[in-house]
């Protein structure tokens, strides 16, 4: 590879606007790998993006997270759901190994990320989203795309200071990457705005357009759609469809909005109190009595 | 027997850290910035009990007091003009003011008192002699060393059982919600200024006290060597600052005897840098990680 | 060509703003236009240019308050002064010696640098800014007990731990000379350090920290200090950038330490105590966090300062603190704040482009 060039020459692709309210997604039927996990049957031959293999934390004697066992497919959304408190976003910061596990393995495509960093983990290609919003606040909405795109770059600090041809070239490839994936999410516009001075739900558009931009193979999303108003969640969802038909990638999301859990979800994953109370379909997790416990409490179920 | 010398002296030495860290550690705590004019206040302390010592010729206990009230006032006034508009502010703003505030003060003195040291009147002389006179201790160290556990126990009293010492812990954890509870936070903050400040006057009385030329940039050290005590010992914990004061004077004092009188003082910043590694917190302080 | 973003027009001014404040500086000097002690400024001023646009790097881009940069300094000054001072046999060419000692400096201050990075930069906030100090004071002490002498032998160093050797115990032979003399510090030295030197290390020092800030690297750096796990969790190496930025810091304050210790035939250690640090953290907070060209000015001005009040004597100090309280109070003023920002809106986009550089 030359210096200067990007390691991902595939440009992000674009796709037609349009907001159907609802949206029809292909969901192929989940079928058992092994005896704990289910993929969808298009993924089921091949290597899982991710695996968690009895996969736990502990907080000071506190089971946080306890033999949590998933496989995930690598062009599957799915989804992890539960109520507040149950563990959802310590899973998340357990496969970015913000908490290193304390008992369990974790396997991208594969490979165990144990020894891994955050940085690593996110090199490996895992990318994520933050619950409370974690953008660059007082930098440009282009230069955190082009943050997202820095590992994409490969000039040195030398070629840098010297301006060498690489770090033009780079520069000039990377600021076009950057924007398509702005475009795709309607922030073009919004380039040289400073990203704190965005509305809300244009902020986590570009914290999505991020975590894309280190060019993933699984994304996870913590509670994309919260605070966004039932148009902007029905246009998230969209996106979120279309980012996986794109690029190609597995998505794991976190979401309290079930009908955006329902509709686009393949393979949903219900945890309560740090432990797996139910996997399967929509449909399955919808009649699922102890998901409706979960939720509603004994007596609630016992009025439905 | 030599050892037990030199192990008072850094008692005593570490007591005067200790009570000058106290204030520093409370100021941190509510102000949440580093006060660079605090050793400055000593100095002022230290001046005023000389010149009430001297030119109104009252007991050294009386001199002390005095400069207690004057440091009080000069305390609350500085938190007033110069740090209240800028809480608010960028840390960094006010790290920059309370660095001027320091030059004002070091240079105000400079003016009014001149460069020359003035030979300060210990407030107490004498000593103990003990083992058939093998081991000698001053009063003053038996002083410092006294007055230093008396404050320590009446700071955690104070903060631990009044409303006004709530007042503070609650303030120190959250302005805010402080607030909504209905707390007058500016006015818990000048009261923090107020007792971080009379102890400094005492700090300076006893400093003074121990080497007795005093000179306008006599607060500086030891203002620095304080606040590595309350980062030491954790910072805004009040047995830390304690701790910190009476181990810091104790490694220096045994540093400068054994190893290297040139190398004292990177000693003690040698051992602090260790402990923070070791501690990110500090000895008694708490860790806290930011949540994701 | 393609119209310039305002960072690189930014960046085009500040050196543009350099060069010609050095021609008129050097045309003025060269018809007398400058008296002695203007003239003498000269070369410490662009030192603390150095520094000051070295510390903002630290302070302003990485985010992380150092109150230790005038150690980084001192590790340049005196390894400068020596290689100077050992090598004016060998090379008789002085402003070559110059280069060679800003080199070693800029060197010994990143390897220093890079030492005391690894323990410091796992801290945070002010718990850094106090082991930032603690090493500035442990440095200044350290060369303190410095005894150096050079000889036809080469160099003999002592490191005089107990304070009971002089210069005498360095045995030098017949011909010898001794650089540094413990707390004396440097005696002696030929003063080689030029106006000129000055300039064209305040200009390699704008070229480094302003590429690196508008590089992928300098954005990594940014992203570290705005929100260190975002960054994390886009893939950037936390200590890889943090200790990239913090050595280059250092490099250039070494550097700019060599130029500083050349300009003076004695020096001592404690000259590079901690309020030599808090005097260039002060240049870069007055002068803006980020803000290089605002470290440049705020540095001129503020060095200049109490020189200019040297009418009112003994008063100048505090003449200056009292300056530096004003501004801070009256720069974070909320009501003042507010009151520039409607100007500024009101006068449009030509008043935004001084006012910041992203």
């Amino acid at each position: 590879m030359t210096e200067g060039s990007l390691k991902n020459m595939n440009p992000p692709g674009t796709w037609e606007a349009g907001t159907p309210p609802t949206i029809k997604v292909k969901k192929d039927p989940l079928v058992p790998v092994t005896r704990t996990s289910y993929l969808p049957e298009r993924d089921a031959d091949k290597t899982p993006i991710l695996e968690c293999i009895d996969l736990g934390i502990t907080f000071g004697g506190l089971k946080a997270v306890d033999n949590f066992n998933v496989a995930i497919g690598r062009t599957e959304i799915a989804g992890l759901i539960g109520p507040n408190g149950a563990g959802k976003t310590t899973i998340f910061n357990l496969l970015t190994k913000v908490y290193q596990p304390t008992h369990g393995t974790i396997l991208l495509d594969g490979k165990d990320i144990a020894t891994m960093s955050t940085a690593q983990v996110n090199r490996a290609g895992i990318a994520r989203t933050f619950q409370n919003i974690r953008l660059f606040h007082n930098q440009t909405v282009l230069d955190n795309v082009l943050i997202g795109l820095h590992n994409e770059m490969d000039y040195g600090m030398g070629g840098a200071i010297l301006r060498l041809p690489g770090y033009w070239r780079a520069e000039r490839i990377a600021k076009e990457r950057a924007m398509e994936y702005l475009s795709l999410f309607h922030l073009d516009q919004h380039a040289m705005d400073l990203a704190g001075s965005l509305p809300y739900g244009a902020q986590r558009r570009l914290e999505i357009a991020r975590a894309l931009a280190t060019n993933p193979s699984l994304l996870l999303l913590d509670e994309p759609a919260a605070g966004m108003n039932p148009s902007e969640t029905a246009e998230l969802m969209e996106n979120i469809v279309k980012i996986r038909d794109t690029f190609h990638i597995a998505i794991l999301l976190i979401e309290h909005d079930m009908s955006l859990v329902m509709n686009i979800c393949e393979g949903i994953v219900v945890l309560n109190f740090g432990r797996i109370i139910c996997k399967g379909t929509p449909d399955e997790i919808r009649s699922n009595p102890a998901v409706i416990e979960a939720y509603l409490g004994r007596k609630g179920a016992k009025k439905l | 027997m030599k050892f037990l010398a030199y192990l008072v002296s850094g008692i005593s030495l570490g007591s005067i850290y200790a009570i000058i860290a106290l204030g520093y550690t409370m100021v941190y705590g509510i102000a949440k910035m580093l006060n660079f004019a605090h050793g400055d206040v000593i100095m002022i302390g230290g001046y005023v009990s000389y010149l009430a010592a001297k030119n109104l010729g009252v007991s050294p206990l009386v001199s002390v007091l005095i400069a207690m009230a004057v440091c009080t006032v000069l305390g609350i006034t500085i938190e007033a003009l110069a740090y209240r508009p800028l809480r608010s502010a960028p840390s960094l703003a006010v790290l920059i003011t309370a660095i001027g505030v320091s030059y004002f003060l070091q240079n105000s003195a400079l003016l009014i008192w001149g460069a020359n040291p003035k030979a300060y009147t210990p407030v107490i002389s004498g000593t103990l002699q003990l083992f058939d006179g093998q081991l000698s201790v001053s009063y003053i160290s038996i002083l410092t060393v006294a007055c230093c556990i008396v404050i320590m126990v009446g700071l955690t009293l104070f903060t631990g059982k009044t409303k006004m010492g709530k007042a503070m812990r609650a303030c120190s954890e959250d302005k805010g919600a402080a607030q909504l509870m209905g707390i007058n936070v500016n006015r818990t903050i000048s009261l923090t200024f107020a007792i971080g400040s009379a102890l400094a006057a005492i700090a300076g009385a006893l400093l003074c006290s121990f080497s007795p030329a005093l000179m306008p940039t006599t607060g500086s050290m030891p203002g620095i060597k304080a606040f590595t005590a309350a980062v030491f010992g954790g910072i805004g914990s009040i047995p830390g600052a304690f701790l910190g004061g009476i181990l810091l004077g104790v490694i220096e004092a045994l540093a400068r005897a054994y190893i290297s009188t040139q190398l004292s003082n990177s000693i003690v910043f040698a051992v602090l840098i260790i402990v923070l590694l070791v501690r990110p917190a500090g000895l008694l302080g708490k860790y806290t990680q930011e949540k994701v | 060509m393609k119209k310039l973003s305002k960072g690189a027009r930014t960046d085009l001014l500040t050196y543009a703003g350099v060069i010609i404040a050095f021609i008129i500086v050097s045309v003025l000097k060269a018809n007398g236009g400058l008296n002695r002690s203007q003239t003498g400024l000269l070369v410490p001023i662009c030192c603390y240019i150095v520094m000051a646009v070295s510390l903002n790097l630290t302070v302003g881009i990485l985010g992380d308050l150092s109150l230790g940069h005038a150690g980084f300094m001192s590790v340049g000054a005196f390894t400068g002064i020596i290689t100077a001072m050992s090598l004016a046999s060998l090379i008789p060419s002085a402003p070559v010696r110059l280069v060679l000692a800003m080199i070693v400096g800029a060197f010994f201050a990143a390897v220093i640098g890079f030492l005391i990075g690894i323990p410091v930069l796992r801290l945070t906030g002010d718990y850094l800014a106090i082991v930032t100090l603690a090493f500035g004071e442990i440095i200044k002490e350290l060369i303190t007990c410095l005894l150096v002498g050079v000889d036809s032998e080469g160099l003999h160093i002592i490191f005089n731990v107990s304070g009971s050797k002089t210069a005498n115990d360095l045995n030098l032979l017949e011909g010898g000379k001794v650089i540094i003399k413990g707390a004396q510090g440097a005696t002696g030295t030929k003063t080689i350090a030029s106006f000129t030197a000055g300039f064209i290390l305040i200009m390699i020092t704008l070229v480094i920290v302003q590429n690196l800030i508008r590089s992928r690297q300098g954005r990594a750096i940014m992203a570290v200090r705005d929100n260190r796990i975002a960054a994390e969790s886009v893939g950037i190496n936390v200590t890889k950038y943090k200790m990239m930025a913090f050595v280059t810091s250092a490099a250039l304050a070494g550097a700019a330490g060599a130029l500083f210790g050349l300009n003076y035939s004695n020096l001592a250690a404690t000259k590079f105590d901690f309020n030599t640090s808090i005097l260039v953290l002060v240049f870069v907070v007055l002068g803006g966090l980020g803000n290089i060209w605002g470290s440049i000015i705020a540095t001129v001005v503020l060095y200049i300062l109490p020189e200019a009040l040297r009418g009112f004597a003994s008063y100048r100090m505090l003449i200056y603190a009292i300056v530096l309280i004003v501004v801070m109070l009256t720069t974070n003023n909320p009501v003042l704040k507010t009151w520039r920002e409607e100007l500024r809106s009101k006068f449009g986009k030509n008043k935004n482009k001084e006012a910041t550089d992203a």
